[in-house]
């Protein structure tokens, strides 16, 4: 399980979390919303480590990391062993074929033969519907294509959790819901991901928990059923806000 | 009469170039490259947290970032010069060839490491944060997902620097060395044929510099296979 506990961070003149505390349980779907600039894609970066709070505490299982105090490499390797992540722009590395994209992380950081990651690599491709691709190079496929690859190199870390920043927000809807339903796959195995998306029928469909996130702080932390079923105050004005008619 | 003076010239001045030019070249060239991709790693790894750490790492930058400093403000005729000439006067005295190497090598490094720099830089910061959750090191991130994408974007810089270096050998004609343009000097001084003579032995420099052009493009190609096809010119 993961756990924020008053987790603080400031960019210059901008307070992105202000005191988040938050619990990710595991084998759950959590959907992070909120408009632009909230701190969504903030929070999420900070679970793997990719921003340093200034103030706080993340609780990964047994692992306490505390962010007032500098982040050995130890620490940021043993985390980042537990979550994958799963960008915007997917950030495929573009002189690796598909197989070696994903084959790359288990062969350097879990020192896997090549043969047995290989195997790993195309039962991921054939899970995301993409098999036959393996030798080509990313700028070769779509960006629906890339980002269920990038899915792919996160799962053959198997990660406890995969933490997905606006996974599609530079989809076109065809494209996203490739992705989408992969995503869904994942989570009717129970796959624990976060998820940072401004798609609210993804939400609706997948999501076990919502954190609804705006200006640093957390206005809602529940099941994901209760948010859209009786929403109130600002959520409300929110979700109307986002709908059309 | 002509054919005849090419026929007997050749030999020494190709024996010049196999023995003196194209392996201080190639000599150089090795040791300036590794020496470059010191110096810019050096000079990009941000500086440590710990206050001990970071005070020690920025004077070694600032070391790294002086010697470029030096070695590009200064030309390559006087360098040549001082660590030949002049260093016997400090007490260290070095064979031509090695004093050669060395400040070819020297001047070489500081010109590519700002080439590698900038290549390495010129990799987006995407690259890195995605290989940095996959639970990599820093030293792994360079080596598997930076520097091969660094290195297509260097390689033609870089063989600029190459071929400029192949056409430098020659200012080691100053410093007693028996490289190609010497040896075409002294022929010179027999047969008083100076424009016969500095011809062959530029036809000779551009042959070198030709395959290693040939050697550029085959670079090119092999490092850009994953990389479309399509100009971004039309």
């Amino acid at each position: 399980m993961i756990r924020l506990e008053h987790v603080d961070k400031r960019f210059q003149q901008h307070h992105a979390l202000k005191d988040v505390s938050l619990d990710f349980p595991e084998n759950q779907t959590t959907v992070i919303i909120g408009p632009s600039g909230s701190g969504k894609s903030t929070l999420l970066r900070a679970i793997n480590l990719l921003e340093h709070p200034e103030t706080g505490h993340l609780k990964f299982d047994d692992l306490d990391v505390d962010f007032s105090k500098p982040l050995t490499n130890k620490v940021k390797f043993a985390v980042r062993r537990k979550s994958g992540m799963v960008f915007q722009n997917w950030n495929l590395f573009p002189h690796l074929t598909v197989l070696e994209n994903i084959t790359e992380g288990p062969r350097v950081v879990l020192h896997q033969s090549k043969a047995k990651s290989e195997q790993r690599a195309q039962e991921l491709l054939k899970l995301v519907g993409l098999p036959d691709t393996g030798k080509r190079y990313p700028n070769q496929l779509s960006g629906g294509q890339q980002q269920r690859i990038s899915i792919c190199r996160a799962l053959a870390m198997d990660p406890e959790y995969i933490l997905l920043d606006e996974p599609t927000s530079a989809l076109d809807p065809e494209l996203e819901t490739q992705v989408l339903r992969v995503l869904k796959d994942l989570a009717a195995q129970h796959q624990a991901m976060i998820v940072v998306t401004h798609n609210m029928d993804f939400a609706r469909l997948v999501a076990d928990r919502i954190v609804f996130f705006e200006d640093g702080e957390v206005l809602y932390d529940g099941a994901a059923k209760a948010f859209f079923a009786a929403p109130s105050g600002r959520i409300k004005q929110f979700l109307e806000a986002i709908t059309l008619g | 009469m002509v054919l005849h003076t090419i026929m007997t010239s050749l030999p020494d001045l190709i024996k010049a170039g196999a023995e003196y030019t194209i392996p201080l070249a190639i000599i150089s060239f090795v040791f300036g490259l590794l020496l470059a991709i010191l110096t810019a790693v050096v000079k990009l790894i941000p500086k440590p947290q710990s206050n001990f750490a970071a005070f020690w790492w920025q004077i070694l930058q600032a070391i790294f970032s002086f010697y470029v400093w030096l070695f590009r403000s200064t030309p390559l005729l006087v360098q040549l010069f001082i660590i030949f000439f002049g260093l016997p006067n400090a007490g260290v005295q070095l064979p031509a060839f090695l004093a050669a190497i060395i400040t070819f090598s020297l001047n070489t490094g500081a010109y590519a490491s700002e080439t590698i720099r900038a290549s390495i830089n010129s990799v987006p910061k995407d690259q890195w944060e995605a290989a940095y959750t996959l639970g990599m090191t820093s030293t792994q991130v360079l080596r598997k997902i930076i520097f091969p994408q660094a290195m297509r974007i260097a390689i033609p810089p870089l063989s600029n620097s190459f071929i400029g270096l192949v056409k430098d050998t020659s200012l080691a004609s100053s410093i007693t060395i028996l490289e190609m343009f010497t040896v075409s000097q002294q022929i010179t001084a027999k047969n008083y044929q100076p424009l016969l003579m500095y011809s062959i032995v530029a036809v000779l420099y551009a042959i070198i510099c030709s395959v290693l052009t040939w050697l550029q493009h085959y670079l090119e190609k092999r490092t850009s296979k994953y990389v479309s096809k399509e100009g971004v010119m039309n």
